[in-house]
């Protein structure tokens, strides 16, 4: 298992790496993160607006792993387990998150929903963001199903994912979005 | 009633309510992982507050980030708001943008297509 995720976790990186990690994920490992990402950012030559809203993607994009990753045992010891890279390309910043996931419906769900959300404008993501804030009540993770949305709108870009199958029972489930400069 | 006063961390806002002036302040960051607890408070005592409001009421907001958890329980915040509102009260929402942060005032126009409270969408200028 452990050599399957670095294969995947390998192949996530891209362009100049900034921050990577590979490991637990739980809420401290979250918010060291964070203060880390927003230090070495205020390193990088770049606009303040742009510095803001890749410090939101981080936020949204770490959240969700935190919030979506499935555990291999049931068993309440085991940690979580993710990865993720912000890295400097050509075209702008890219954050890579990675985690396992069951293939069970939710997974089809999951890619459903990306699927839609990669097909609507502008527009329509602005309508089916209020939507889903006025409508959805929080699931049981305290997420507010607006995560993947927002990344959306924000960025302006395509959500990228991949999963990679590990067995009948699990994938990897890789997202990757662009932050344009 | 009593002043209600949070203070501010990295990943939550300062909230101020002040239940003799009907000023409300949120300011700061927003984004922990489970905002339902942090907001919690706030909402409970807006409960109370517009049992018995000031015939004006100020809600100043003015966040640098916000995740989307927090986004949902800052809904919630203003959906009290609108009972204010129905009851013939004023109010006002200040949503205080970063100047050419286009995000954060798109944030504030969805609110204000959702909620029937009057907003004024004011940018800041260093």
């Amino acid at each position: 298992m452990s050599e399957f995720i670095s294969k995947c976790y390998a192949k996530m990186h891209s362009g100049d790496v900034i921050v990577a990690y590979k490991g637990e994920i739980n809420a401290n490992i979250i918010a060291d993160t964070l203060g880390l990402v927003e230090a070495r950012l205020s390193h990088e030559m770049l606009e303040n607006l742009v510095r803001k809203k890749l410090y939101n993607v981080m936020v949204e994009c770490l959240q969700n792993l935190f919030h979506h990753i499935d555990k291999v045992s049931l068993s309440e010891n085991e940690p979580k387990i993710g990865a993720f890279i912000l890295s400097k390309t050509n075209d702008g910043y890219r954050i890579a998150t990675g985690n396992l996931v069951r293939n069970d419906k939710k997974s089809n769900l999951l890619k459903e929903k990306i699927d839609k959300i990669n097909s609507l404008s502008k527009e329509e993501l602005k309508e089916f963001y209020k939507f889903v804030l006025n409508n959805q009540t929080f699931s049981e993770k305290g997420g507010g199903g607006l995560g993947l949305i927002d990344i959306a709108r924000k960025t302006g870009n395509r959500l990228n994912y991949e999963f990679t199958p590990y067995n009948d029972e699990y994938s990897f489930f890789n997202l990757s979005v662009l932050i344009s400069e | 009633m009593e002043l209600l006063n949070i203070e501010g961390t990295p990943k939550t806002p300062t909230v101020i309510l002040n239940p003799s002036t009907g000023v409300i302040e949120i300011k700061g960051r927003s984004i922990p992982e489970n905002s339902i607890e942090f907001y919690r408070p706030v909402v409970e005592w807006l409960d109370e507050y517009i049992k018995n409001p000031q015939p004006n009421t100020v809600v100043n907001v003015q966040l640098e980030y916000f995740n989307t958890s927090s986004s949902k329980c800052v809904l919630d915040v203003f959906k009290k708001l609108e009972v204010l509102k129905k009851n013939k009260k004023d109010v006002i929402i200040n949503w205080y943008y970063e100047e050419d942060d286009e995000d954060m005032l798109e944030a504030g126009e969805d609110y204000e297509s959702i909620i029937k409270v009057p907003f004024k969408m004011i940018q800041i200028v260093d």
